[in-house]
């Protein structure tokens, strides 16, 4: 992490402290000026000492375009994640417990560890399939079922439409 | 209205109840600790979230509370998962394997990266002794 000016600082101390007030109001949905004072001074005491564990660039690389395309992974996500229930509710109720499991390794094309972040977070999160660990940029997944110990093709199975939609927003 | 909205927001109870319930009978079935993991986080995200969005939408002056707090298992559990995975293969838990050694690709890895640290902890150790 580069160092960052006194300004920058100051900008990312902002980021934080105006998210923390934001999730207060959705929290006390109310505008009562009381609560909404309480909130501010709240938010201000806790962004204070972690302010550098919320963002590294704050919002200047926002562009309204990966926006869209972050909207976009969230409906692609969510339909994963329900695929990801039936599956787990067939494999669970059938009684020979169709599992094949094994841990596969692949490697990603993303270079922010923000990035690889949500991309591990999906994939636990999708059908069949655990994040074990992160070594630079290959990921070792726990795979419930495993229909391939290529690397390519598990890749292909388990991350391609994330990280198509990834590598467009980082 | 009011009742559509009711009935849809049971629905989502119903639904959410139903998962959280086969999750837990996964993490009854399962054989290993990785597929337990496997059954219960996905079952308890899913379920999680539909139970909350449903008390939201049955209550509707908690729905945004609800949304956040939806976002927040969202992005809170699978970090604990992966944590807890991460942990138990650090610990030694070694995963069930149907098909044979081959279909653990992390092991290489995983024996390789112990050797070094290893090696590491054992240079800082002879380094502090000579100083």
């Amino acid at each position: 992490m580069e160092k960052l000016s006194a300004g920058g600082k100051f900008a990312r101390f902002l980021f934080a402290w105006v998210l923390l007030f934001l999730i207060w109001l959705m929290f006390t949905s109310t505008l009562a000026l009381q609560e909404v004072l309480t909130g501010a001074g709240v938010a201000f005491l806790i962004a204070l000492p972690t302010n550098r564990f919320f963002t590294e660039v704050q919002l200047y690389h926002f562009k309204p375009l990966r926006l869209i395309f972050a909207i976009e992974y969230i409906f692609v996500f969510l339909w994963a994640l329900i695929v990801a229930n039936l599956d787990v509710a067939r494999r669970v109720i059938s009684p020979k417990l169709p599992i094949n499991p094994g841990i596969v390794s692949f490697q990603t094309k993303l270079t922010s560890d923000f990035a690889k972040m949500v991309l591990a977070n999906s994939i636990t999160l999708t059908p069949g399939t655990l994040s074990v660990d992160i070594i630079d940029d290959t990921y070792y997944i726990h795979w419930i079922d495993v229909k391939s110990l290529d690397p390519e093709q598990s890749k292909k199975e388990i991350a391609e439409q994330f990280e198509k939609i990834l590598l467009k927003i980082f | 209205m009011n009742d559509i909205l009711d009935i849809f927001g049971m629905i989502l109870l119903l639904i959410g109840g139903i998962f959280l319930f086969l999750g837990g009978l996964g993490i009854f079935r399962m054989p290993d600790t990785y597929n337990r993991l496997q059954a219960g986080t996905k079952a308890t995200t899913l379920g999680g979230m539909s139970v909350i969005l449903s008390v939201g939408i049955l209550e509707p002056g908690w729905f945004i509370k609800t949304l956040v707090l939806v976002i927040f298992i969202a992005l809170s559990n699978p970090i604990s998962s992966h944590a807890l995975a991460h942990a138990n293969y650090k610990r030694g838990n070694k995963p069930f394997l149907k098909g044979g050694p081959e279909y653990d690709q992390y092991r290489k890895t995983f024996e390789q990266e112990g050797k070094e640290t290893e090696e590491n902890t054992n240079e800082k150790v002879k380094e502090e002794e000579t100083a």
